[in-house]
């Protein structure tokens, strides 16, 4: 089937999933009437009803809390954060139980949770509404973190998370959803109908090259792709890696293009300091220094809070330009 | 008022035919509150042997330590109700529940002693042990036993079982936000959820009094539609009786109950308190309605054991503790690699 952007193929995965396991409920805000606003759970309530798509209150640490109850008696939920900013409000359920209980428990408590939350910025809506966040995840142990940037591995993530015994956090650009409210930067492509699994911890390169490595995620990875683009015609051949999962990491995949390449860029819509850039160039140092002709460089949200108006959010957010210019610097 | 008025033999014997309770319920019921309090009370001997000067970090135990002496009756009068499958979920001051619900006496002190033979295998602790067997789990965080027990008894309810869940906290715990969502969102979708709120009257140094609007927290679930009740946490039948309404109800599909149990903690907040912040006066007086030795009394008053049945019953539970706490200071401690195992299932 033609999907255009992640949100549809999301449901569909979902949806497929619910038909093979009945222990799969959704649960949050606005799940049934909106899908989830960002559209992660259209069309499961008309598919399955208000017994296994449920509307709950908007008390995002009592529903995050139910998921664990719910999982330590057998069912899968999957769990609607609607926007990645409202973590605080149902943190601690996510990071000291969800996250923790199969380790403490030594064993005796999986927690199959899956919990879809929508990041990003770029149509002003500012600084409580335009975070990405999947660091602080990516930081606590207990989360596996799955950034989809194409309508196919939103699908196959998903359903590989539905799979998954552990909590799973996956996070849905929204300039990736397809959504007709919002500017649209991903794919319109051909996936299979049938439920198929992609992998978590295998990095997808996205254009391969000599040159440079470009790394990041979700819509980074497809401002990248046209900063290739431009590259390109200057004569630099950009390869461009998707890491498509946090956690697990594909480290192997990044060294081996640093050490092919000699030369990296690190693009983060998260924020700077302490957060995936870090990461990963620490990775890439401890085990491919010697090949590296430049140090390796970051694009990310210089460690201010998302601003609303047009021209400070396009300051803070890479931008395919800046990507460019970034790269362009690098070789 | 602080505690109900002892009921004259007749009144008891009438509330005892009345709920159809027979000699060897009230007699197993002294036995798990007596087993749990000897247990706790040979955790505290052990905790504070090699702590002194005061140090958590050092001796067979360690860590923080919140023990729940004088708080049995509310454990063993609720859960006397619970099946293996129900589920419970208990708080940072969890052995009491966990004694009552039939959790492993031998795994639960290995755990505490920090074992690799301990429910968890040595990875929990005293605040969070975890018993798949007996659907056993709890939390060292104030508040969040509320949502998980509401998401077991979503659970069982949509899985079509007649289970119910458990949900224990403190009088503290009741002013986090997940209490009042909790009762919102299960008073809504009719949960098979059992509330209880034991009111020992301070959370951590801080007295309910000045952290609470209202009197009591029973007033806080009627206003949410939750049937509420508010029982003399110190007597193990008013809780049973009063739990078993709220089990048999929410069994049968009719959703929520709270339960606020007034109770006293005899010990500290944990060990190495020094409880400046009450008065000798009062923990003498919360004494005088101790209620293993209330629950005793009754059982002579009624003819239902004799000094030496109790005394048996007392002997065997001290057996069983100290073998129990023999087994954990025997158990081996975890191989340090067991730290970097497990983390995902």
């Amino acid at each position: 089937m033609k999907i255009k952007g992640i949100a549809q193929a999301i449901a569909n995965a979902i949806a497929q999933e619910m038909e093979r396991n009945d222990r799969i409920v959704v649960l949050g805000e606005d799940v049934t009437y909106w899908g989830a606003v960002f559209g992660f759970t259209q069309g499961l309530f008309e598919k399955f009803g208000r017994r296994r798509v449920i509307d709950t209150p908007i008390t995002e640490q009592t529903f995050m809390g139910i998921s664990v109850g719910a999982a330590a008696v057998g069912l899968h939920p999957v769990v609607s954060l609607m926007f990645v900013d409202f973590l605080g409000a149902g943190f601690d359920q996510m990071f000291n139980h969800m996250a923790k209980n199969y380790y403490m428990s030594g064993g005796q408590f999986p927690m199959p949770v899956t919990v879809i939350t929508a990041i990003g910025g770029g149509y002003g809506d500012s600084a409580q509404h335009s975070q990405v966040l999947y660091s602080l995840f990516a930081h606590l142990p207990g989360f596996k973190v799955v950034i989809p940037s194409t309508p196919y591995d939103a699908k196959g993530l998903t359903v590989k998370a539905l799979r998954d015994p552990n909590p799973v956090v996956i996070f849905g650009h929204k300039l990736l959803t397809g959504l007709p409210f919002l500017p649209f930067e991903g794919t319109e492509e051909e996936i299979p109908d049938e439920p198929y699994e992609v992998e978590f911890g295998k990095a997808a390169i996205r254009r391969e090259g000599s040159d440079i490595t470009i790394i990041g995620v979700g819509l980074m990875v497809h401002r990248s792709l046209k900063a290739a683009e431009m590259l390109q015609k200057d004569g630099i051949s950009a390869e461009v890696i998707d890491l498509r999962t946090l956690v697990p990491l594909d480290e192997d995949t990044i060294i081996k293009s640093a050490k092919k390449t000699g030369r990296v860029l690190i693009v983060d819509e998260d924020y700077m300091s302490y957060g995936m850039t870090g990461e990963i160039t620490f990775r890439i140092q401890s085990k491919a220094l010697k090949d590296l002709k430049v140090p390796i460089e970051r694009l990310a949200v210089p460690d201010v809070p998302i601003p609303f108006s047009k021209p400070l959010e396009e300051a803070v957010i890479p931008s395919v330009n800046a990507i460019y210019e970034k790269a362009k610097k690098l070789v | 008022m602080i505690i109900k008025p002892e009921p004259t033999l007749k009144d008891l014997q009438f509330i005892l035919e009345e709920n159809r309770i027979k000699a060897s319920d009230l007699l197993e019921m002294y036995r798990r509150m007596v087993l749990s309090r000897y247990f706790e009370e040979e955790i505290k001997r052990i905790y504070n042997q090699d702590k002194n000067p005061f140090n958590m970090a050092v001796g067979l135990i360690r860590g923080e330590m919140h023990l729940s002496i004088g708080q049995e009756a509310i454990a063993v009068g609720t859960l006397y109700n619970a099946r293996d499958e129900d589920v419970v979920i208990s708080t940072h001051r969890p052995h009491h529940h966990a004694i009552a619900k039939g959790v492993d006496l031998k795994k639960l002190a290995a755990e505490i002693f920090g074992k690799v033979t301990g429910l968890c295998r040595g990875k929990g602790g005293h605040m969070h042990l975890f018993d798949k067997t007996k659907n056993f789990a709890c939390s060292g965080i104030v508040g969040a036993s509320f949502p998980q027990a509401a998401g077991a008894a979503f659970a069982f309810k949509y899985l079509g079982k007649d289970n119910v869940a458990f949900a224990f906290a403190g009088e503290g715990a009741s002013n986090h936000g997940t209490f009042f969502e909790t009762l919102n969102l299960a008073s809504s979708w009719e949960l098979p959820l059992v509330i209880v709120i034991e009111d020992n009257k301070y959370a951590d140094s801080t007295p309910k009094s000045l952290t609470m609007a209202t009197t009591f927290h029973y007033q806080q679930g009627l206003a949410n539609n939750v049937l509420s009740y508010l029982v003399d946490g110190m007597d193990v039948v008013d809780v049973y009786i009063t739990a078993k309404k709220a089990v048999e109800k929410a069994r049968r599909g009719f959703g929520p109950t709270l339960i606020e149990a007034l109770t006293y903690r005899y010990v500290g907040h944990f060990e190495g308190d020094t409880e400046e912040y009450r008065s000798k006066e009062e923990v003498e007086f919360w004494y005088t309605v101790d209620p293993i030795r209330r629950h005793e009394n009754r059982l002579l008053k009624l003819g239902y054991a004799d000094e030496d049945k109790l005394n048996k019953i007392k002997e065997e539970a001290k057996k069983e503790v100290s073998e129990a706490i023999k087994f954990a200071i025997e158990s081996p401690l975890p191989d340090p690699n067991e730290a970097f195992v497990g983390v995902f299932a």
